[in-house]
Parts: structure tokens; C-alpha cells; sequence
């Protein structure tokens, strides 16, 4: 088995663009779910219309980058809107239903033959990141020391992908020590005492749900950045899943919560990965051949995710005295 | 309430009888295909050319005895058909003059090519053709039909979704896997074992039944006596969903494959429709599981009891239900019927590791039009969504029927946020 | 602080009931709240239907009935928290049938819950500071520069912990509302309440589940709204408490007032016995026979929301 190869790629795992892009997913979905209450498990379609935003902005309209960044987040901002208005009156378990199938509304359309012409069939897009790399100062090479090496585009992409979660944890950090993150979580605990004195709860929770929605955007940018393409099943209901599993291991309504969930979540991902490729390339493992590796690590996320709720729903950094999935 | 159930249960038993013949079943993977017949007789030995848009060859079949042909088509989108002019009986001509047709084809459906073949000495004048409004008729009588079928599906796998919900609080998401579970434990008794499918398929719902009754005592059984929130039990839940779904592409593979028997039994038809043997007897059973359920619900203790404790649970507690023992039946019977449901899929459709996943949203749809934990309003809910589905498609492409159906689940709890006939909750 | 040094209030106000007739309905002299043909079915059950009723500005009026009378679902519509099918009312002469409910609350009618809605992840002191209104802090872009709401967020604080101290709950302000008795809770959501700087108060049930050594403190806080100049109406089952603190008692039976009067003579009331004890029953009480009757209810009362509040 190859140790060096396996521990390398985990290490680099850790500040990696998937890294870094579910990193931006989870934080939108703490937003909504760690600190408002909001079940929304459609947040992959917010990803899906900023990535698609961009990429066929730039592709079929041809237009310059930055407006297609412009209308990638006019898009996750509609779709806030229209996600929100029929469904933040919702119980919390219909509105877990009704995101999630306007997830699958989302990615139906993108991958349909019927608008094949423009989001590209399940092909999706590609060839729309050549402006964002025109602006890499970054001179070809190789960067880094020891094993954390990158090529100019990736350190490009990871560049501005830390910078934008950094930004994003400062904006989580400043909102929710100020009275319009406490009448978030108020609205989590309960919105009709929140009603009671006077706060126009729906109100708080659409802007909850647009800058979640606008944030977790930012990942599907950066996804679509760095492999300079978009489809629409990296975009299916199972990013959402995986995001939450992401926060819930960090630590629900933790600022940095998702970013450490996220690091962990793929340095454990591309670790298991490792070992059982080896095991099983060498003979160690018989009972596996290497196409049910993968496989058999989502099946670790899954039992991870059992046991994270039953044992620790506060996820490493979360206070037990204060998450939304209360465990009564 | 009770009046509605009754009639529902009475409607549905009328269509049992009604029923006692025909169904249809729709072929898995993509493909082309088409039958060429003349006069009712089929023509078999004539060349059909499949090509891209653009020309790229794909692939040429003959027709065969029964003058069917079919080109399996890997990747959804536009083709051509090309009938070899050549390769027809000396006396007979494609009707119309052209003899290639240009068709898209969508994801999983199938795309028939119509060549109508006439004899070549008669005159050229056409006989009086009222076939434009007549087509859509029959179409529409063919995806009703269709609807029906996948409607009864997803009720069945509603029903236990919508108890358990009812009763426990659980939104269970991993009930899309209860169903793949039924098909695939089937599967592996009718291919592993090699037992014919119908004993395999009742050995899979007693299994199904099985396991449904050990993850309620086990499992979720063990959650509630902890006090777990149901947001978490939610959020369990799709952890429980993955679990299964990775499991069951390790254990059954990516690829999808069909039951040993009745796998490709040609279809009948009944009127404008057209339909499978194994459809009808399918539908037979779903209606006949789903009525015997509905009877039990409204005639037997621990029927009452479970509406009952859907109801009110506390209520019901107070009243000397034993909730305990009545949440364990309802897991056992619901666990037992979405099996019985996924058997059903496989039947008319391919078995798939993802096929309950696929048919989730579908069940949440039919649900939440009912009003989620109420049984009744799942069973009308999810007949609405299988037919909308179904007979969305004659005016908008099959890949998007999906999206039809989920845009109207949106568009039901915009107006009704409780769902058809959920309650609303109490304030204060 | 208690109301026995001042009570002019109290005076005004049984002042302004003396020569009221006891019918339901009556009109007061100087109302707050003017409510006309309000009604609420749940599919056939008809949950509220008041035809008239009014509430005196600077009174304390309790709004009794059985179980099951329709006095939450009164209050929810009032409030904007349920849809009247039909009805109107007013509050300080302004319209209020419509209004959300976040709206009726900033127009100065700001009601409690039947269970506490203690905020519980939330410390006692945050719960406090959520009440008040207008608050920089909470739009968008202004929570992103602390420094445009600190100020504002001092004075807000120093408020609550005047109200706290009030309340005796200042040696709770940093622990989580959730850690909190139920009676404390219930003190909590009151005080609250009054962060918000309402007119009239609508309390539902304040005294359930809360424990004896609490009501004595309880009752003078609302008996101190009252001499602050704040309307009170409130829901209770304890007819000591009602008799104690009330100047006007509306009674409602299966959705309708079906009286109103000063407490000391309502419950000889002929109408408000059938109400409690069903029409059948003819025997004439004796006042003690109710009493006990009223407290045997109202145990059971307080044993059901009590397990309410283990859950
Ligand atoms: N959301 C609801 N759905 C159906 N019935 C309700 C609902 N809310 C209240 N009710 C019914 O309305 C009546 C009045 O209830 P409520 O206002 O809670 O009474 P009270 O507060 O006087 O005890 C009761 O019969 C109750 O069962
Ligand atoms: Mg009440």
C-alpha cells in the first residue's frame, strides 16, 4: 500500500475545493437550519441555478464573467424568493418535502432534453471559466511545500474559495451576535412567541433563507470554477444530505462549525477511500472489489450520520444546551 | 370522514371487478422501436436504420415474426428512423410517401416509430382519417391507464409512510429504500434461490414485513424511548436512507436488471388500451392489498386503534391503546406493503438500486396532497399524483412528469398548507 | 410595590363599572377593545361566536368559562394568530380584524400563551431583550456595524434588567429560559410581554402550573399593570385569583358571552352555574359547593399542564 500517495491526497483533502465548495454549502444551511430552524433541504438547487447562472450566461450568451456571476446570484436570490413564498408558512416537515422536491423540480429542468440548448441535457455546461483564470495572478507552477502542492489554477480557485468562506463566517459571526440573529434563533425555538412580540416572523425568515441561499450559492460557483463545468447531478439531493451531514458533524449554529464539518467530513471521505483502494489493490481485502469502495463510503456517511444524532447531535464544537435538533 | 372512506374503499373494490383483465407495462432503459404490420398481419424481415441527428449510424435491426423491432438507445435525445424502402414485401409501401422519421427520445421511455404500411396497388387515395383526435384519445385512455397503475404503487407505499408519520411523528425518508428493499429481496430469492417470482415476491413481503417489524423494535422503537426530537428522527432517517441505498448498490450493483419470469410478456389489447397480463394481475393485487388494508383500518380493533393513535396519541394512550404494540404492527404492515410495492415497480419497471429513492418523492407527494398521518387522504393523494403524472405527459415531455407532479404538491400547500385533509394545528 | 399604596387605578376603574347593568355585551364607558360578531368554526364546531363585548381602558377584566369555551381561540383571533371566519373589532378605535399578528403586537395588544413560550435556548436576559420594539439591531444590513446599535441595545438591557429585578428573575438573566420552574417561565413571558410596551395585556391562563409560593407575586405584577396605566384581560380558572384581582368578569360558555358582571356577584350568576355545572343540573349550589367544584377542575387543570410542561 501505497502510505505516502494515501496520506498525501487526505492531508490535501483538508483545504481542497470539495472542501471548500460544501464548506459554503453547509455554512448557508447552518444559516437556515442551525440558526433559524428552517428544514430546507433544497439547498443543492441553490448551487444548481448560480452555477448554471454563470455558466450559461457566459456559454450561450457570452457574456463577460462577472455578469454571469451577477446572475448567478440574482438567481439564487430569486429562487429564495420563490422557494420561500409558498413554503416558509409550512410545518417544518412539509416544508422539508416541498424544498426537497423543488430541488429535484430544479435539477429536472437543467438535465431535460427539452432545454437541451441552453443547460446542456445531462452533459450540463462547460467552457465558461477562462475569464475567472485571466485573472489569476498566480504565474504557471507548482506551489506549496511537502505534500500541500498545487498547481496555479487549483491555488487560484482555493484562493478565492477561503476567502469567500472567510468572508462568509464573518458576516455568520457579526449577524448573529446582533439582535437580527436573536430574533432568528427565536424564531427556531418558537416563531409564534416571536410573533407575539411584534417581529414579522416571515420577513426574518425569507432573509434568513436568501443570504443561506446566497452563500450556499457561492459554492456552486466554485464548484463550477474549478472543474470548469456544471452538471446537474452533482447537484441532486444528495450534496444537500451530505451538507447537513456536514453541519451536524461541525456543530449546528456554530459559526465555524461547517468549515471544520467540512474539513473533517472530506478528510475521512478521501482517507477511507484511500486505505480501501490499497487494501483492496493488495490483496488485504478480499470481501470488496475497488468499484464498491466508493460506494461503501457513502454508506460510512450514512451510519456516520446515525450515529452523530443518536450520540452526539450537538456534532465536536456544538452547545448541547443550544442546537436546533434538540433531542429532547 | 368515515363516509368518504367507505365510498373510497367501495370505488376501489368496484375496480377490482371492473379490472379483472387488463394493464400495461412500461419498458425500462430508452429505446426505439415500433411494429410493422399490414392489414393486422405482421411483416417481419424489414430493415430499420436508427441514426443520430446527424447522421451517425447507432444501429439496424429486422423486424421480427411478430413485425416488432426495437433499438435499445444509450443516450436520451434526438434520432432518426429509417425504414430500408427495399427490404418490404414486393406489393407493400409506407403510407404518407416518407419512409424515415425523425423522433426525440427521453430518458427512461421508450419512443415508438410509426411506419403505416399499405398495400401498393390500392389507389392512392386515403381512407376518410379522423386519426389526429382519435390518437390523443387513445393516448390519453393509454396514460390514464398507466396512471391508475403507478398511482396504486405509490399508495401502497404512501399508506405505511403516511401511519408511521401519523403515529410516530417520523418523516421517514428512508421509505423510498423500504420499497427498493421488497424488489430486491425478491430479486435475490427468484434469481439467487431460484424460486419462481411469485413465491419469491410473497416470501419478500413476509421478510419485508420481517424487517419493517425489527427496525420499529430495534431501531426507531429504541429513538423514541430516548425522547428523540423528530427533527432528528427526520434527519436519522436520510442517514438510514443513505445506509440502504449504498448498501444496495454494493450488494445489487449499479446496473438494473429484471425478475426471472415475466419479464417481457407482450402486451394485449383491451379496448384503446394496451396492456401487459402481468399489469392487470399487478393492479389486482395492489387493489386488493390496499382495500383488505382500508377494510382493516375502518373494521378491525387494531385498525381502529391505529387511527386512533394517528389521531391523537396521547389521547389514545390515555384511552388504554397500547401505542407501543400499535406503532410495531403498523411498521410490520408498512414495512410489508412499500416491499410489496417495490415488487410491483420491478414488475413494470426495471429493478434498480434507486428505484424507491426515485419513487420518494412521488410517495411525499401523494401524502402531503392527503395531508400528512391521515391513511385515507394518502391513498386519494397518491391515485391523484400517479395519474397526473402519467397523463401530464401528453403535453409535456415524459422526462419533465415529474416535475409536474412535484409543482402541483408546491402549488396544493401554497393554497391548503395542511395538505388535502390534514388538520390544522392548534396555536396558543 | 404592591397595588395597596397606589390605587387609583383601581378606583377609576370600579368607578367606571358601578352602574354598569350585567348583561353581556354591556357598552363601557371608555373601552380599549370593542369586539362585534366574531366567529370560528372548526368544521362544525362552532368555537367562538361572540356577538358584543368590550373591555374598559385601565381595567382589570378576567375572562372566565369552562373548558373547552372557546377562550383561546377568542384570544387568537383577536390577536391575528387564527383567521376570524367572520367578525370585527377594534382596538383604540383602529380596526384590528386583518392584521398579522407581529402588527396587532406592535399596535400595543400583546398577548401571553396558555403554555409558555418561554424562548428556552435563549438566556432569560435575550428572551427579555427580544420584546423590545423598533430595534436598530435587527434589520439586515444595520446588525452587520454594531456600532449603529450598541447604544440602543444598552438602554434596551438596562430595561429588561429593570423588569427582571421586578420580576425577581435577575439572578437568572445569564442561565437559559429553559432552565427555568414553569411559574418562573410564566413570569418570564410576562415580563417579556411587557418589553414591548403594550397597552392592553392579554394574559391566557398566567397562573396554570404555577406553584402557590408564586401566584402571591404573580397576582400583584398584574394588580401593577393595572396602576401603570396598562389594560388587562385575562383568562383563569382560579376564582380566588379572579375575585382578588378582577374589577369586571366576562364569562363565556361553548364560544358565546353569555355574561358579565363585578366578581364578588358574578358566580351566583343563574347562567354562569349552568354553564359550569350543565344546564341539568338543577339542584341550586350553595356558593362553597361551586367553589369546591371550581378547584377540583381546576387541579386537574393544573396536573395536565404540568405534564405539558414535562414533555
Ligand atoms: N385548531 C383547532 N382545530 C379544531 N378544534 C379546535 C382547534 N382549536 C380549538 N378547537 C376547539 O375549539 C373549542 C374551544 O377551544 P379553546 O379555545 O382552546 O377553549 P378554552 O381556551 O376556553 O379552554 C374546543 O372545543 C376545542 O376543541
Ligand atoms: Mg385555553
Amino acid at each position: 500500500m501505497d502510505w505516502t500517495t494515501i496520506i498525501s491526497t487526505t492531508v490535501k483533502a483538508a483545504i481542497g475545493v470539495e472542501t471548500v465548495w460544501y464548506a459554503l454549502a453547509a455554512i448557508g444551511i447552518n444559516i437556515h437550519f442551525g440558526y433559524t430552524g428552517l428544514l430546507n433541504f433544497g439547498q443543492s438547487a441553490f448551487l444548481a441555478v448560480a452555477g448554471y447562472g454563470l455558466a450559461v450566461t457566459v456559454t450561450v450568451i457570452g457574456l463577460p464573467f462577472w455578469i454571469g456571476i451577477v446572475v448567478g446570484l440574482a438567481a439564487a436570490v430569486l429562487l429564495a424568493l420563490l422557494l420561500g413564498i409558498p413554503t416558509l408558512r409550512l410545518r417544518a416537515d412539509y416544508l422539508a418535502i416541498v424544498t426537497i422536491a423543488a430541488a429535484e423540480i430544479v435539477r429536472l429542468i437543467f438535465r431535460s432534453v427539452a432545454f437541451k440548448d441552453v443547460f446542456g441535457g445531462s452533459d450540463g455546461r462547460r467552457g465558461f471559466s477562462d475569464g475567472f483564470y485571466a485573472l489569476n495572478p498566480y504565474p504557471d507552477g507548482t506551489y506549496g511545500f511537502g505534500w500541500f502542492t498545487f498547481n496555479e489554477r487549483v491555488l487560484w480557485v482555493l484562493t478565492i474559495g477561503w476567502i469567500l468562506v472567510g468572508l462568509s463566517c464573518a458576516v455568520v459571526y457579526l449577524l448573529m451576535k446582533s439582535p437580527w440573529g436573536r430574533v432568528l434563533k427565536a424564531i427556531r425555538e418558537d416563531e409564534d412567541a416571536v410573533r407575539s412580540l411584534g417581529k414579522n416572523v416571515f420577513s426574518y425568515k425569507m432573509q434568513s433563507l436568501i443570504l443561506g441561499g446566497v452563500i450556499g450559492s457561492l459554492g456552486g460557483f466554485i464548484y463550477g470554477l474549478a472543474y470548469a463545468s456544471v452538471q446537474p447531478d452533482i447537484f441532486g439531493t444528495e450534496t444537500t444530505f451530505f451538507a447537513y451531514t456536514i453541519v451536524i458533524l461541525g456543530g449546528a449554529a456554530r459559526v465555524f462549525g461547517p468549515v471544520v464539518g467540512s474539513m473533517i467530513f472530506w478528510v475521512l471521505l478521501v482517507l477511507v477511500n484511500g486505505v480501501l483502494s490499497g487494501a483492496v489493490q493488495s490483496g488485504f481485502i478480499t470481501f470488496m472489489d475497488i468499484t464498491q469502495v466508493g460506494p461503501f463510503r457513502f454508506l460510512l456517511v450514512g451510519l456516520g450520520l446515525i450515529l452523530l444524532l443518536v450520540y452526539r447531535p450537538q456534532g465536536i464544537f456544538g452547545d448541547k444546551r443550544e442546537i436546533a435538533i434538540d433531542a429532547r | 370522514m368515515r363516509r368518504a372512506v367507505i365510498a373510497f374503499t367501495a370505488f376501489l373494490g368496484g375496480l377490482i371487478l371492473l379490472l379483472a383483465a387488463p394493464a400495461h407495462a412500461a419498458d425500462p432503459e430508452q429505446s426505439l422501436r415500433g411494429t410493422l404490420k399490414l392489414q393486422g398481419q405482421p411483416v417481419n424481415g424489414v430493415k430499420i436504420v436508427v441514426t443520430t441527428e446527424s447522421g451517425q449510424p447507432v444501429q439496424e435491426v429486422t423486424s421480427n415474426a411478430q413485425g416488432a423491432w426495437e433499438v435499445p438507445i444509450a443516450e436520451p435525445g434526438p434520432y432518426k428512423v429509417t425504414l430500408d424502402v427495399g427490404t418490404l414485401p414486393k406489393d407493400v409501401e409506407v403510407r404518407g410517401g416518407t419512409n424515415v422519421r425523425s423522433l426525440t427520445v427521453y430518458e427512461g421511455n421508450p419512443a415508438t416509430a410509426l411506419f403505416a404500411l399499405q398495400a401498393k396497388s390500392a389507389d392512392g387515395a386515403p381512407p376518410g382519417d379522423d386519426g389526429a383526435s382519435s390518437a390523443f384519445w387513445q393516448r390519453a385512455a393509454q396514460l390514464t391507464f398507466e396512471g391508475f397503475n403507478l398511482g396504486l404503487i405509490i399508495a401502497l407505499a404512501a399508506l405505511g409512510l403516511s401511519l408511521i408519520y401519523g403515529t410516530t411523528g417520523l418523516t421517514n425518508f428512508a421509505h423510498g429504500e423500504l420499497v427498493t428493499l421488497g424488489a430486491l429481496i425478491a430479486y435475490g430469492f427468484n434469481t439467487g434461490i431460484g424460486l419462481h417470482l411469485i413465491p419469491a415476491a410473497a416470501l419478500a413481503v413476509i421478510v419485508a414485513g420481517g424487517l419493517g417489524y425489527s427496525q420499529d423494535r430495534f431501531f426507531w422503537g429504541q429513538l423514541r424511548r430516548r425522547g428523540t426530537g423528530i427533527i432528528a428522527m427526520m434527519i436519522i432517517s436520510i442517514g438510514v436512507a443513505l445506509f440502504l441505498r449504498y448498501l444496495f448498490l454494493i450488494v445489487f450493483g449499479g446496473e438494473s436488471d429484471s425478475f426471472v419470469q415475466y419479464n417481457a410478456q407482450p402486451g394485449m389489447q383491451i379496448g384503446p388500451i394496451s396492456a401487459a397480463p402481468k399489469n392487470l394481475v399487478a393492479m389486482g393485487i395492489e387493489l386488493t392489498v390496499l382495500v383488505v388494508v382500508g377494510i382493516a383500518l375502518l373494521r378491525t380493533r387494531t385498525g381502529k386503534a391505529a387511527r386512533a393513535v394517528a389521531d391523537n396519541p396521547a389521547l389514545a394512550a390515555s384511552s388504554g391503546i397500547n401505542v407501543d404494540r400499535v406503532i410495531r404492527i403498523i411498521w410490520t404492515m408498512g414495512g410489508a406493503i412499500a416491499g410489496l410495492a417495490g415488487i410491483m415497480l420491478g414488475l413494470s419497471q426495471n429493478l434498480k438500486f434507486t428505484m424507491g429513492q426515485d419513487l420518494l418523492l412521488l410517495i411525499f407527494a401523494g401524502v402531503t396532497l392527503g395531508g400528512l398521518g391521515t391513511a385515507f387522504g394518502a391513498l386519494i393523494g397518491s391515485i391523484i399524483v400517479g395519474l397526473f403524472v402519467q397523463v401530464s405527459t401528453l403535453w409535456i415531455p415524459p422526462e419533465l412528469k415529474n416535475v409536474g407532479a412535484l409543482a402541483v404538491l408546491i402549488i396544493v400547500l401554497l393554497f391548503r398548507p395542511q395538505g388535502i385533509l390534514g388538520r390544522r394545528e392548534r396555536i396558543g | 410595590m404592591h397595588a395597596e399604596t397606589t390605587k387609583e387605578q383601581k378606583t377609576a376603574a370600579l368607578a367606571a363599572f358601578k352602574d354598569l347593568a350585567r348583561e353581556p355585551g354591556v357598552p363601557k364607558p371608555d373601552p380599549i377593545l370593542v369586539v362585534d360578531n366574531v366567529v370560528r368554526r372548526f368544521g362544525g364546531l362552532t368555537a367562538v361566536e361572540v356577538e358584543h363585548v368590550e373591555v374598559q381602558r385601565g381595567s382589570i377584566t378576567a375572562l372566565i368559562g369552562p373548558n373547552g369555551a372557546g377562550k383561546t381561540t377568542f384570544f387568537n383571533q383577536l390577536t391575528g394568530f387564527d383567521t376570524a371566519d367572520s367578525g370585527q373589532w377594534t382596538f383604540n378605535g383602529r380596526n384590528m380584524n386583518g392584521v398579522p399578528a407581529h402588527k396587532v403586537a406592535r399596535s400595543g395588544m400583546v398577548r401571553t400563551f396558555q403554555l409558555t413560550k418561554a424562548l428556552s435556548k435563549l438566556t432569560v436576559l435575550e428572551n427579555m431583550r427580544l420584546g423590545a420594539q423598533a430595534q436598530k439591531g435587527e434589520t439586515f444590513w444595520r446588525a452587520l456595524v454594531p456600532s449603529l446599535w450598541r447604544g440602543q441595545e444598552d438602554e434596551i438591557t438596562e430595561r429588561a434588567e429593570e423588569l427582571l429585578t421586578r420580576f425577581k428573575l435577575d439572578a437568572k438573566r445569564d442561565d437559559f429560559a429553559g432552565s427555568l420552574s414553569g411559574g418562573q417561565r410564566k413570569l418570564l413571558e410576562m415580563a417579556r410581554a411587557l418589553m414591548v410596551r403594550p397597552e392592553l395585556v392579554m394574559l391566557d391562563e398566567p397562573m396554570a402550573g404555577v406553584n402557590p409560593a408564586l401566584t402571591q407575586s404573580l397576582l400583584g405584577h398584574v394588580k401593577d399593570l393595572r396602576e401603570q396605566g396598562m389594560t388587562v384581560l385575562f383568562v383563569e380558572h382560579d376564582m380566588d385569583m379572579v375575585r382578588d384581582i378582577s374589577d369586571w368578569v366576562i364569562v363565556m360558555a361553548q364560544g358565546n358571552v353569555i355574561a358579565e358582571g363585578p366578581p364578588d356577584t358574578i358566580m351566583s350568576d343563574s347562567r354562569v352555574i349552568d354553564a359550569y355545572l350543565g344546564a341539568h343540573h338543577d339542584a341550586p349550589l350553595s356558593e362553597d359547593e361551586l367553589e369546591q367544584q371550581l378547584h377540583e377542575a381546576e387541579e386537574e387543570l393544573v396536573a395536565e399542564n404540568e405534564e405539558e410542561a414535562k414533555k
